[in-house]
């Protein structure tokens, strides 16, 4: 929304400057995007007159122009089809900047003739248009001189050329002036709340009453109809269109409207286009007050407000739209016209012949209007205005206005005023009790500045018995319907900034923030990873469906029905996804070895519940080279990892039980699920190859994902305290053994056995070497294990330790069948 | 006698200079088996002792110890010399080129989003409100209808909000566009009075060089009989100076529009973004922060209790934005690219914890 301070001081006497308004228009909730004066955009450039144009001699499109400038007569190439002899246009000397252009002109030689400035067109100055309407006149010219010149009549005419001043203007006058452009322009954003904001009245009104001046109040005149109209309004749906007022204004003659509201027009952006359009649109930013104006002699019959019907028409922007029957539209007897409320039709558009008006002032639903909009993609004033909702009570002061102003610029004579259609009840009054200002916004206001307030913004105060306040909301202001937003208003004219801050409780008085157990662990799980070397990512909660599907997920009910790309169009179920995908990412731009993890969640379904907790990582492993040796990152590496983080979430890690994946995207063979009973805790290994290669990821990719609401919750305890430590004085002693297993025999079944062959003494088990080879059968491989005994009460006698190493021996062969290697 | 003492003499001349002379151990342990073992030459002597007359034993008795006293001396003297050398030998010997590098120790990073929740709740936990949890996937109830969105608000149109597609019942899940959906769970599900927050994912169908279709929030709300809106104003001034670590920071509250608020605000900082660079807390600008105001009555009665006994405040800032005006990234989407030389930049140690006391850099 737009607007001039002249504009403003129609309707506020102030002597405020544009500093304290934009300060006292923010401070009371309006937004203020920019204030900008035009002037002095313009201040470089002036009126000139072109004395003589000729050709330029090397070059066919240019012409050498001598120009009488506010710097004295100079010589100017010009590129223009009407630069020519008597032309009153505008001048910019060297050194200016052109905003149109972005370029500072410079004393460069055009064809070897010295240019002393330049000649703008509109466009050069962001203004856009045809400042004077004074080109059209002059096409014939211009046609003539592009036929000299063997150029296209039309291309000439559209690429335009300079501006074409009234003839009048004298020589060295200063564009702003000329413009009367000296006046500076607020460009504001206003919520939603407040469409009364979309008209100058509304703003005057605020700030008059945060004491930025005083309201000029100027009702609506009260002008006598003259005869009943020959075409009548009505709705045949309220729901759509509430009210529908119409008036009949015969014997016009429309043309420019005057040059102050031309001028007023163009200051915000708006085109003038003919007094009667002009006038609308007028109103519109005036008093937020939407209006339409038909040509009277083109309508059918009468002007029904109804649903569409699927029936196509052209709207005033040139295009065809389909009404269907979720839009209102205004129809008469041969069919429909416009869209109430969004933008009105070609077919009875006032034109400059127009001799009859009918003017419509209605009241559309907001939210059908709305809809309107969206789908036909229209936006226009009139929908910014109605899709918010415009003041019920407005049609006919807006109708005696629009006449008021008819009548003065083009003249005529109107009938009575229709209103079809009724208008909605007013909100109901609020019993407002003046103590609740300081009850909610925390400051005294004595209650007859309360009072006041409420009734500088328009609203009707009567006291009621108990002290308390009966306040009657104005008809523009339907945003306000109990105590909470008459707190707002007072808070809000009297100043946030008075409102006191009441200093923070510390947390001595209270018990310290509480995360939940899973937020907590997530944080454990980011430091353990990040100090393992893993980088924390975060990854859109969603995927492509298809990988979705790979990965055990992809359900019709977690399918975005309106996804913002193809590739994010379902929830993921895990987020190795896309961190694989981001690790690969990462190769293709040189940067290998990626290790991505992301603590964060999961969708196994829609319902509460079906969200988990995970941590997931991945490592794109690149060969490790170093001068020492190594060995290439294989799923060890993310096992490590990933009970180190297991253990890191509290986790009975030395407890689990190592299971081959069951998932079809983890690699037979080279994958592990980590089981407590039977409950997974977590998976790692290596990525499915074909997996892998529909995502477009390079093998190998190793991971691993932790559920982390599986791992047990800790247990409550009464006390911080640790149970008491119990070291023991003995010296563990360790024995090696070296069994000989069938090549599928697993590791952690022999190490198993052998931890509970003699349960009171064996506190440790290590396998340190697997060895294929001479010595060993084929289709056999050798395990050797490192055994701590941990004695308890006494020094181990030989014989003792004879009689465990036979447990352990027996206990092996009976798990794996194993045999101790000779 | 002089024979002897001659004898002596030579024998002990001769023992040293070969106990000098040996090169290794093994060599001195051979002199010192020749002199000093059971068969050795000062042993044989001594051996002789028995024989000698009383006067005899007198005079060769200390030649003879003293004898034995100097060469097993220098004997021990020759070894330590010997396992000095050898063990100064084996350390040129076994010296390394210590510029060569050590096998790489990679350390990762934390995600700034993770940090600046982390922080965010820290500085709320100070002030004493719990950390509520809700999920991703909401009901429109929960999102909109209980915060006081009118029915068919514009901002539940397909423009704003991911939906799914209707259940059986006709019913359709969405995303939550703001984590609000929490308070309104907490407040069907406690009793006030209620002092909380919450964090997370929230998703909007927006996406330019400044909205990302995923964006994460931080909201709290306070429920009770009393709070009104300069205890609200209290606590966002103590947060940003905590957040932002200035001791003075000027802000201003501004009326806005939210229609889960009545009545509504944003708060705004001075700000200085002179010389490209943004500092916070002084300077001729202002910025926006976060959005506030006191609960709605509408939502207080949608959730469950009673408007008239029932007050307080709600407030919601957006993390990354924040993220992005404390630690200084320009933009927003490499948030959620995962690019490792993005995370290496703007990541956290995981070493250094935020803490109140040793101020949030820990």
């Amino acid at each position: 929304m737009k607007f001039t301070l002249s504009w403003l001081k129609e309707h506020l006497d102030t002597d405020a400057s544009v500093e304290a308004l934009v300060h006292t228009m923010t401070m009371i909730g309006i937004e203020v995007e920019n204030v900008e004066n035009p002037a002095l955009k313009y201040r470089p450039f002036t009126a000139a007159r072109v004395v003589e144009a000729r050709q330029h001699p090397n070059a066919d499109k240019l012409q050498v122009c001598q120009v009488d400038t506010v710097q004295g007569r100079l010589e100017i190439v010009c590129g223009a089809l009407n630069a020519r002899a008597g032309l009153v246009t505008i001048f910019a000397p060297i050194g200016t900047y052109i905003p149109g252009t972005g370029i500072t002109l410079e004393p460069k030689p055009v064809r070897g003739v010295v240019s002393n400035g330049m000649l703008c067109s509109e466009g050069e100055l962001e203004l856009g248009g045809d400042l004077f309407g004074l080109r059209e006149k002059n096409y014939p010219e211009w046609r003539a001189r592009a036929d000299q010149l063997g150029l296209d009549q039309a291309k000439a005419i559209t690429d335009g050329g300079i501006a074409e001043l009234p003839n009048d203007i004298a020589v060295g006058a200063p564009l702003a002036q000329i413009l009367e452009a000296d006046d500076p322009v607020f460009d504001i954003e206003v919520t939603p709340n407040r469409p009364d904001w979309l008209g100058v009245m509304g703003i005057a009104r605020d700030l008059a009453a945060a004491g930025m001046g005083k309201l000029i109040t100027r009702p609506a005149p009260t002008i006598k109809g003259k005869f009943v109209s020959p075409i009548s309004v009505g709705t045949d749906d309220p729901g759509a269109c509430m009210v529908f007022g119409g008036r009949y204004i015969r014997g016009v003659k429309n043309g420019p409207s005057p040059e102050w509201l031309q001028r007023r027009l163009r200051a915000i952006g708006l085109r003038p286009r003919s007094a009667l359009v002009d006038v609308t649109n007028f109103l519109t930013f005036d008093r937020a007050r939407p209006l339409h104006v038909y040509d009277a002699d083109k309508v059918r019959g009468h002007l029904r407000a109804r649903l569409g019907r699927g029936e196509t028409f052209k709207a005033l922007d040139g295009e065809t739209y389909e009404a269907t029957p979720d839009m209102c539209v205004i129809a008469d007897d041969s069919g429909v016209l416009g869209f109430g409320g969004v933008m009105g039709g070609e077919s009875t558009g006032c034109t400059e012949s127009t001799v009859n008006v009918l003017i419509e002032a209605a009241v559309f639903d907001n939210l059908r209007t709305f809809r309107t909009g969206r789908m036909t993609g229209i936006n226009s004033d009139a929908r910014y205005r109605n899709e918010r909702g415009i003041d019920p009570a407005s049609c006919a002061p807006g109708l005696e206005l629009a006449t008021k102003l008819i009548l003065e610029f083009c003249g005529g004579e109107p009938s009575d005023i229709i209103l079809a259609g009724e208008i909605p009840a007013p909100l109901a009054a609020v019993t407002f009790d003046p103590e609740r200002v300081k009850k909610l916004a925390g400051i005294s206001v004595p209650a007859a500045k309360s009072k006041t307030i409420l009734k500088a913004l328009g609203f009707e105060v009567s006291a009621d018995e108990a002290k308390k306040l009966v306040v009657q909301p104005p008809s523009w202001r339907r945003d306000v319907e109990g105590p909470a937003d008459l707190v707002e208003e007072v808070a809000r004219i009297v100043g946030y900034d008075e409102l006191p801050a009441n200093a923070p409780p510390r947390s001595a008085n209270y018990r310290p923030a509480a995360a939940s157990v899973g937020e907590s662990r997530l944080r454990i799980a980011r430091r353990a990873l990040a100090a393992a070397g893993y980088q924390e990512a975060v990854t859109w909660s969603f995927c492509r469906r298809a990988h979705a599907e790979l990965f055990g997920g992809g359900a019709g009910a977690l399918a975005l029905a309106n996804p913002i790309a193809p590739d994010l169009d379902c929830m993921r179920p895990t987020a190795l996804i896309n961190l694989l995908i981001a690790a690969q990412r990462n190769s293709d731009r040189g940067h290998r070895d990626a290790r991505l993890f992301e603590a964060g969640p999961a969708y196994l379904g829609d319902q509460d519940g079906d969200q988990i907790r995970t941590v997931a990582a991945v490592w794109q492993p690149a060969p490790q080279r170093h001068w020492k040796g190594s060995t290439p990152p294989d799923i060890f590496d993310v096992k490590r990892d990933c009970l180190a983080a297991l253990a890191a979430l509290g986790a009975p890690t030395s407890g689990l039980q190592t299971q081959d994946a069951d998932k079809p995207f983890w690699r037979p063979g080279r994958s592990a699920v980590l089981k407590l009973g039977n409950k997974a805790l977590a998976t790692f290994g290596e990525i499915h190859p074909r997996t892998l290669a529909t995502l477009g990821v390079d093998a190998p990719a190793l991971a691993f994902e932790i559920l982390v609401d599986a791992v047990p919750a800790p247990r409550a305890k009464a006390t911080r305290a640790k149970p008491p430590l119990d070291m023991n004085a003995l010296m563990p002693l360790t024995r090696d053994f070296a069994f000989i297993v069938e090549e599928k025999a697993r590791a952690a079944d022999l190490v198993r056995a052998v931890l509970g062959a003699e349960k009171g003494l064996i506190a440790d088990v290590c396998l340190f070497d697997v060895y294929r080879g001479q010595g060993v059968p084929e289709g056999k491989k050798s395990l050797a294990i490192e055994v701590t005994l941990q004695p308890k009460e006494k020094t181990l006698t030989d014989a003792e330790i004879e009689a465990v190493s036979g447990k352990i021996v027996q206990a092996a062969a009976q798990a794996t069948g194993a045999q101790l290697r000779a | 006698m002089d024979a002897m003492t001659t004898d002596i003499s030579a024998l002990e001349r001769d023992l040293l200079a070969r106990i000098d002379a040996a090169s290794d151990e093994a060599a001195l342990e051979g002199v010192r088996v020749e002199a000093l073992g059971k068969q050795g030459a000062i042993s044989n002597l001594m051996r002789t002792l028995g024989q000698m007359s009383a006067e005899q034993r007198q005079e060769m008795g200390p030649k003879l110890n003293g004898l034995k006293d100097r060469v097993g001396e220098a004997v021990v003297v020759k070894k330590a010399g010997l396992a000095e050398a050898a063990l100064e030998a084996k350390l040129k010997a076994e010296a390394v080129d210590v510029t060569l590098p050590a096998a790489p120790a990679r350390t990762g990073s934390i995600h700034p989003i993770s940090r600046v929740m982390e922080e965010m709740a820290l500085i709320f936990g100070e002030m004493g409100f719990r950390l509520e949890e809700g999920p991703d996937i909401e009901t429109d109830f929960n999102n909109f209808t209980a915060l006081n969105f009118p029915p068919q608000h514009p901002a539940r149109d397909m423009h704003d909000t991911f939906f799914f597609a209707p259940d059986a019942k006709g019913e359709r899940k969405l995303l939550r566009t703001h984590t609000s959906p929490v308070q309104v769970r907490t407040m069907l599900s406690q009793k006030p009075p209620i002092r909380m927050i919450c964090q997370g994912r929230t998703y909007r169908s927006d996406s330019d060089a400044t909205h990302t279709p995923m964006f994460h929030q931080t909201e709290g709300l306070v429920i009770d009989e009393t709070t009104s809106m300069a205890d609200l104003k209290g606590v966002l001034m103590a947060f940003v100076k905590a957040y932002f670590e200035v001791d003075d920071v000027e802000v201003r509250f501004r009326p806005h529009f939210f229609p889960f608020t009545e009545p509504s605000a944003e708060m705004d900082v001075r700000c200085d973004r002179s010389g490209g660079q943004l500092k916070i807390g002084q300077g001729k600008d202002w910025l926006e922060i976060l959005g506030c105001g006191m609960v709605h009555p509408n939502v207080i009665r949608n959730c469950g209790l009673d408007p008239e006994r029932y007050q307080g405040y709600a407030f919601g800032m957006g993390v990354d934005r924040l993220a992005m005006l404390k630690y200084g990234m320009t933009d927003l989407r490499p948030f959620f690219e995962g690019d490792v030389r993005w995370l290496r930049h703007y990541g956290f140690s995981p070493y250094l914890l935020p803490g109140l006391a040793a101020g949030l850099d820990g």
